[in-house]
């Protein structure tokens, strides 16, 4: 048992559906652990549950020795867990250099009567973001794009996007909602780089959701399969990749996306 | 490569830009304080106000994109407490023949600066007191909600005598409102709103109108925002609606129904709804238009029969381009674009380098 992140018996029930039942799971500081599971298992619903955007019936988050359960969004982001979306939800009439500033919003120190009187200190603050959030871009391969509006990147751009937003919060704990989705071989490729590259720099444990399997067992060091909302599996990705139940669930379901 | 930002000439010739505009309005303003018509000035002072009205409005509908439908509202008590404050404690007693002024406005008397400044704050704090209620909602239910708060107040207007002398309203106002004034007070909502707008606050702001949910994943609360936008707005609506009243000079309820609200709505949605550029364009068309097309309400005559005058005829006129534009040209004048020097001068191919 540690202290830094721990989901403990989560529940999830929408009316009469169990989403997610009963999921625990504690991941140690750096580590970098997949998500599985068959289309609608649940998956994103733990993510949901980890950052506040619903309550979970029952059970806890634990986030670095506190009690986050059902605190505000916000709030959550504010502790040092950020997210991306698995249906890109960018600021899409907003430049992407813009959208990645909006992540530096939450630790902004001047007060807003500074922002409307133009005050010199707002003006310095402004232009310091501007910079940190063009290096995000840098990061993320995103620098040339920087003025264009974020609505009309490519997808797998957006995709990227989304990536250098949540990083901007400066977290501890990284979220992503299968970030390869939609994105080609190549791209996808790319992007575990990338993955690894940014977790490297910035000193990130990441929890992720992919239906890629090649891009999960050449990322992950753990792996959790959720089935119907239960946890049916974890291990490396070799122990994964050779459980009966595991390809029980997978080669049961109609193909999924 | 690092980024660079704006570089310094730029922002330097932007800034004398601004002061040289400053300047040119000075100006056109002092000639027509001095040569011009009351007609023509009557006109510059309502243009003054809308700029005011609109450009506060459209912060949180434009940029928030929250349809608030009850600016009329805090128009109206920054004009109530503006007034109030600026008649003198004899005025009073003689204008509320029916129910005497409770205390303490019976007996408080201001400079017109602090009875404008007062209005907003007053305004602020009703904004601040309907806002837990009006941010529980978000889209037609908050419409209705502040549609709602903005009938309630008229309503009190008419029915709390002893503050507002009801029906009767407020005469004999002093005509403060001179160009100065309402042009002071549109040039500084303008610019202030504007440095809101473009700093990190407003971003969040716009972030949430893109994508509440992701705006808040990004760590931005969306209630905190949102009132700042609210009450931001409403103080610059309470202001406007003190320099309403002297400009005026008789105030009743009939004056801030929900008309007002629609006048200002089709000001913002024909402007081009999140553009600041916008509004004020919107604004000053609407306040050269309202006086210009009285010439439909009055009486026609084609040579064979006259067309009888027809009162209201100018806002059928109004609504019928809010129409054409929301069917044909939704974006409006400036879509969500704002004006910029950088613009002008890459226009005019001017540019630095
Ligand atoms: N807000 C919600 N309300 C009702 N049902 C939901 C909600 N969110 C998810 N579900 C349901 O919960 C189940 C799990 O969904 P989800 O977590 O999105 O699956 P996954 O991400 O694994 O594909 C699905 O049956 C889905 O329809
Ligand atoms: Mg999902």
């Amino acid at each position: 048992m540690n202290d830094f992140f721990r989901l403990e018996s989560l529940v999830m029930q929408f009316g009469g559906l169990t989403a997610v039942n009963d999921f625990s799971i504690s991941i140690e500081p750096g580590e970098l652990v997949g998500l599985i599971g068959p289309n609608g298992a649940g998956k994103t619903t733990v993510f949901n549950m980890i950052t506040g955007f619903l309550t979970p019936t029952s059970g806890r988050v634990l986030w670095q020795g506190e009690d986050i359960t059902g605190l505000p969004v916000h709030q959550i982001t504010a502790r040092g867990i950020a997210r991306t979306f698995q249906n890109i939800r960018l600021f899409t009439d907003m430049t992407v250099l813009e959208n990645v500033m909006v992540s530096f919003h939450h630790k902004i120190r001047s007060r807003f009567w500074k922002a409307m009187l133009g005050m010199p200190s707002h003006g310095r603050e402004e232009q310091r973001i501007r910079e940190e959030a063009y290096g995000f871009l840098q990061e993320l391969n995103l620098a040339h794009l920087a003025d264009e509006k974020a609505g009309s990147l490519a997808y797998g751009q957006q995709r990227r996007l989304e990536i250098a937003r949540a990083l901007a919060t400066y977290p501890k704990l990284l979220l992503l909602d299968e970030p390869a989705a939609g994105m080609n071989p190549q791209e996808t490729m790319e992007l575990a780089g990338l993955v690894r590259e940014i977790r490297k720099r910035h000193g990130l444990t990441i929890f992720l959701i992919e239906h890629d399997m090649k891009f999960v067992m050449g990322l992950c060091e753990r792996i959790k399969v959720l089935d119907y909302g239960i946890s049916i599996a974890e291990g490396t990705p070799e122990e994964i990749q050779t459980n009966p139940d595991v390809i029980k669930a997978y080669l049961g379901e109609p193909k999924h996306a | 490569m690092t980024w660079k930002g704006k570089d310094m000439d730029t922002s330097k010739r932007n800034l004398y830009c601004n002061l040289a505009a400053l300047c040119l309005l000075a100006l056109v303003l002092y000639l027509f304080d001095r040569h011009g018509t009351e007609y023509q000035i009557r006109i510059l002072n309502n243009m003054a106000v809308f700029i005011t009205l609109a450009v506060s409005y459209n912060l949180v509908n434009g940029m928030c994109g929250l349809l608030h439908l009850g600016p009329n509202a805090f128009i109206t008590i920054g004009a109530y407490t503006s007034a109030l404050l600026t008649m003198s404690p004899m005025e009073k007693q003689m204008s509320f023949i029916i129910e005497p002024l409770i205390w303490p406005f019976s007996v408080l008397q201001a400079p017109f600066f602090v009875s404008l400044i007062a209005g907003g704050v007053m305004a602020t704090i009703f904004a601040f007191l309907i806002s837990f209620p009006v941010f529980r909602v978000r889209g037609d239910y908050l419409a209705i909600v502040t549609l709602g708060f903005g009938e309630v107040i008229r309503v009190l207007c008419n029915a709390l005598q002893g503050v507002t002398n009801g029906p009767l309203g407020l005469k004999g106002l002093q005509p403060y409102t001179n160009l100065w004034w309402s042009w002071g007070v549109a040039v500084f909502t303008v610019l202030v709103i504007t440095k809101l707008v473009n700093s990190s606050f407003g971003r969040a702001m716009k972030a949430i109108r893109e994508d509440e949910i992701a705006a808040k994943a990004m760590g931005v609360d969306p209630f905190r925002h949102l009132l700042l936008a609210f009450l931001v707005s409403a103080f610059f609506s309470g202001v406007a609606g003190g320099l309403m009243a002297h400009l005026i000079t008789t105030i009743s309820p009939t004056l801030f129904t929900f008309f007002l609200t629609f006048n200002l709505l089709i000001i913002i949605v024909v402007g081009g709804l999140g553009s600041t550029t916008g509004a004020v364009i919107g604004a000053a068309l609407f306040a050269w238009g309202g006086e210009a097309l009285r010439v439909v309400e009055s009486p026609m005559d084609l040579g064979v029969f006259t067309i009888p005058g027809i009162p209201g005829m100018r806002m059928v006129l109004f609504s019928v381009i809010l129409m054409v534009v929301i069917l044909f040209a939704r974006r409006g004048i400036m879509g969500r674009n704002e004006f910029s020097w950088d613009w002008l001068f890459s226009k005019l191919g001017l540019n630095a380098k």
